[in-house]
C-alpha cells in the first residue's frame, strides 16, 4: 500500500467512523442515564434518512438563489427535530411504563420496537431501496492532490464536529446537562436533590435521536441507498464503538466510532474484505474480554 | 411408579407413536407434512433455547448460527462422505441410511456444542444486555464465515441434501429434547441453573460455579440447536446462509418469551402456535375479499412479531404460562416484622 493511498483509505475511514460516532452518542447517553441498550437507536437512523428523502424534494425549492446552501441545513434541523420527538415517543410509550421492571424485560421491549420500526418502515415506504436525493453537488474539492476528499465528507466532518461541540456545551454547561450528568452518576441522589428524573431522561432522548437523525441524513449523503433495514447494522456497530470508547462516557463514544470506522474501512481495502461486517463483532469481543469498560471507562464493582 | 420413571415411560411412548405416525405419513398431503416437520423443529430449537434464556436467565440472541452450523455441517458430511459409508453397508438401504443419518446428526449437533462452548466461555463472564449483543454478534459472525466457506457453496447456498427428514425422526428429538430439559431440571444438578437465574450473587455463596451452569446451558442448548438445523437441511433439501439471520433468532426468542420463560410445555405449545399461525397468515395474505392493507400486513411476519413482543412485555411479561419470579424479602423487611401481632410482648 503506497503512502497515498493509506492517507485516501484514512479519510474513507474517517469519514464512516464519523457516521459511527454520531450514533455511538445517542447509544452512550441513553446507557449513561437508564443503564441500558437502546436496541432500537439504529432504526431512528434509518427514519433520519428517510426524512430526508421525502422533505428534500419538498422543501429545497423554496430556497433559491443566495439562499441555496441554507436548504440542505433545513433540511437537517427539521429532520433532527423529527427524530428527537420520535426519540421521545418511543421512550414514553415503550419504555417508561418498564422502568421498574427487570433490565430484560426492557431489552425484549427495545428489540420489539426496533423491529416495529424496521418491518413498519418496510411496510410505509416499501422495501425496495432509494436513491436518496442530491442535497448537494458531490465532487472532488480541488487542490488536494492525489487524495481527493468530496465534499459531502467534508460536510460530514463539519457537521459532525459542531454536533460534537454543541453537545459538549449541553452537557458541561447548562443546567439539563448537568442535571443528565448527575443522573447518570447516581438517579436517587439526583431524584432527592430535586432533578426531575422524566424530563431529563426525556431530554436525553430527544439529544440522542437527533444526533442519530443527522447521522442518518450524512450516511445517505455518502451511501445514497436507503432502505428500510439500513439501520440495523450501523446501529449495531455504532454500539460497538460505543463499549469500545467506555459505554457511558461521551468523547468515548466519538473516539470509538472513529477507530471503528478506520479499521473497518482498512479491512475492506484488504485482501478480507468479505469479512468486513464481521470485524465489528470480532473487535468487541476482544475489548469485553480484555478491557470491558472500554478504553476511556473505568472499572465499576459490583456492590450486593 | 416414581415420577421419573414416568417421563421415561412418556418418552418411549412418544418416540413410539411418533415412528407408528411417520410409518403412515405417506398419505398426508406433502405440503402439510412439511408444516407438521417444521413445528417439530422448532419445538426442538426453542426447548433448547429455553434451557438459555429461560431457566439460566441468560439472554441469547443468536441461536440461529448454532442451528446454521448444525444444518451445514450435517448436510456436508451427509452429501460429501457418504459413499464410503453405503459401499461398507452394501449401498444405501434402510440400515445404511440410519446409520449415517444418526451420526450426521450427532456430529452436527457436536460441532454446533463446540461452537456452544467457544461463545460461551468467554462471553458468559458478561450479563444481560452486553450477551444479547455478544451472542448475536457472534450469529452473525457464523454467517459471515459459512458465506466465505466455498465448500459449501458461500452465498449460493448448498443443495443436493439428501431428504432423510421424516415425521419419526423429527418428533424423537423434539421428545428427546423435552425429555433431557425436563429431567436436568428436575435433578438436584439441575437446579442449579434455577438458581443462577434466580440470583447469581447469592448463587456464588453458596458455592454453585455460576460460569460453569452457564456454559453447560450454552452447549447443551447449542447442541440440540444444532441437530435441529441437521434436520431442517435433511428436510428442505437446500440450505443458504441467509436463511439462519436475525430474523430466525428472533423468530425462537419470540416463541420463548411467548410460550414463557422457563415454562418447556409453554414454549413447546408457543412453537406449535406461532408456526401454525405464520403458516395460516400465508393464506390471509391471499385472500382477495379482504381489504389490502390487512393482507399486506398478514404478509409481513415481522411486523406481528414486534407488536407481539411489545404487547407482551407491557401486559404479561411472564408469557402466556409462565409464572412471576418469586419476589424476595424486601431490604426494608424488618418493618413489616414490626408490624405482626404483638402477642409476644
Amino acid at each position: 500500500m503506497t503512502s497515498t493511498e493509506f492517507f485516501q483509505q484514512l479519510i474513507n475511514g474517517l469519514s464512516l467512523g464519523a457516521f459511527y460516532a454520531l450514533i455511538a452518542l445517542g447509544y452512550t447517553m441513553v446507557y449513561g442515564v437508564l443503564r441500558f441498550i437502546n436496541f432500537a437507536h439504529g432504526d431512528v437512523f434509518m427514519i433520519g434518512a428517510f426524512c430526508g428523502y421525502y422533505l428534500s424534494p419538498r422543501l429545497l425549492p423554496h430556497f433559491t438563489g443566495g439562499l441555496t446552501p441554507l436548504g440542505p441545513v433545513a433540511v437537517l434541523i427539521l429532520t433532527m427535530l423529527i427524530c428527537a420527538l420520535l426519540g421521545v415517543t418511543i421512550e414514553k410509550l415503550a419504555y417508561r411504563p418498564l422502568r421498574q421492571r427487570p433490565k430484560l424485560t426492557v431489552l425484549i421491549t427495545a428489540i420489539g420496537v426496533s423491529l416495529f420500526l424496521e418491518y413498519g418502515g418496510q411496510f410505509v415506504f416499501g422495501a425496495d431501496p432509494k436513491s436518496f436525493p442530491e442535497l448537494m453537488p458531490d465532487r472532488a474539492i480541488a487542490g488536494t492532490g492525489a487524495l481527493t476528499i468530496t465534499t459531502t465528507q467534508l460536510a460530514a466532518f463539519i457537521v459532525t464536529i459542531c454536533l460534537l461541540v454543541a453537545l459538549t456545551f449541553i452537557v458541561k454547561r447548562t443546567r439539563l446537562g448537568m442535571a443528565m450528568r448527575a443522573l447518570s452518576n447516581n438517579p436517587t441522589a439526583a431524584a432527592l436533590m430535586g432533578v426531575n428524573i422524566d424530563v431529563v431522561i426525556s431530554f436525553t432522548f430527544a439529544l440522542g435521536s437527533a444526533l442519530a437523525g443527522a447521522g442518518g441524513i450524512l450516511y445517505a449523503l455518502s451511501y445514497p441507498s436507503i432502505d428500510p433495514l439500513m439501520g440495523l447494522l450501523p446501529g449495531i456497530k455504532a454500539f460497538v464503538a460505543a463499549v469500545l470508547g467506555g459505554i457511558g462516557n461521551i468523547p468515548g463514544a466519538a473516539v470509538g466510532g472513529i477507530i471503528l470506522g478506520v479499521v473497518e474501512t482498512f479491512v475492506g481495502g484488504s485482501a478480507f474484505s468479505t469479512y468486513r461486517d464481521a470485524i465489528a463483532f470480532s473487535l468487541l469481543i476482544v475489548i469485553l474480554l480484555f478491557r470491558p469498560a472500554g478504553i476511556f471507562g473505568r472499572a465499576h464493582s459490583e456492590k450486593v | 411408579m416414581k415420577y421419573r420413571h414416568i417421563k421415561k415411560w412418556i418418552l418411549l411412548a412418544a418416540i413410539i407413536l411418533s415412528g407408528i405416525v411417520s410409518h403412515f405419513s405417506g398419505g398426508i398431503n406433502s405440503y402439510y407434512l412439511q408444516i407438521i416437520i417444521f413445528i417439530g423443529i422448532n419445538i426442538t430449537l426453542a426447548v433448547g433455547l429455553n434451557l438459555i434464556n429461560g431457566y439460566t436467565g441468560q439472554f441469547s440472541l443468536g441461536h440461529a448460527g448454532f442451528m446454521a452450523i448444525g444444518a451445514y455441517v450435517a448436510a456436508y458430511l451427509s452429501t460429501e462422505h457418504s459413499a464410503g459409508l453405503f459401499r461398507a453397508l452394501g449401498g444405501p438401504n434402510f440400515f445404511s441410511i440410519t446409520l449415517l443419518f444418526i451420526s450426521v446428526l450427532i456430529a452436527g449437533g457436536l460441532a454446533a456444542a463446540a461452537a456452544g462452548l467457544i461463545v460461551g466461555v468467554p462471553s458468559l463472564r458478561l450479563k444481560g444486555d452486553y450477551l444479547a449483543i455478544v451472542t448475536l454478534g457472534f450469529g452473525e459472525i457464523i454467517r459471515v464465515l459459512i458465506q466465505n466457506t466455498d465448500a459449501v457453496g458461500g452465498p449460493r447456498g448448498y443443495s443436493g441434501i439428501a431428504n432423510y427428514t421424516t415425521l419419526f425422526w423429527t418428533y424423537s428429538v423434539a421428545a428427546i429434547t423435552i425429555y433431557v430439559v425436563v429431567s436436568l431440571i428436575d435433578s438436584t444438578y439441575g437446579r442449579g441453573f434455577l438458581t443462577v437465574r434466580d440470583d447469581e450473587v447469592a448463587s456464588e455463596a453458596v458455592g454453585i460455579s455460576t460460569t460453569r451452569y452457564k456454559v453447560t446451558a450454552f452447549v447443551l442448548g447449542a447442541f440440540f440447536a444444532g441437530v435441529a438445523g441437521g434436520l431442517y437441511a435433511h428436510s428442505t433439501t437446500y440450505i443458504n446462509p441467509s436463511g439462519f439471520d436475525f430474523q430466525r433468532s428472533i423468530e425462537i426468542v419470540v416463541m420463548v418469551i411467548l410460550g414463557g420463560m422457563g415454562s418447556t410445555a409453554g414454549v413447546a405449545f408457543a412453537a406449535i402456535l406461532l408456526t401454525l399461525l405464520l403458516e395460516y397468515l400465508r393464506f390471509v395474505s391471499g385472500y382477495q375479499w379482504l381489504p389490502e392493507i390487512i393482507r399486506r400486513i398478514a404478509a409481513n411476519r415481522v411486523i406481528i412479531y414486534s407488536l407481539v413482543l411489545i404487547a407482551l412485555m407491557l401486559l404479561r411479561p411472564q408469557g402466556l404460562f409462565g409464572r412471576l419470579p418469586r419476589r424476595g424479602i424486601p431490604i426494608g423487611g424488618a418493618t413489616k416484622r414490626a408490624k405482626l401481632p404483638a402477642h409476644s410482648a
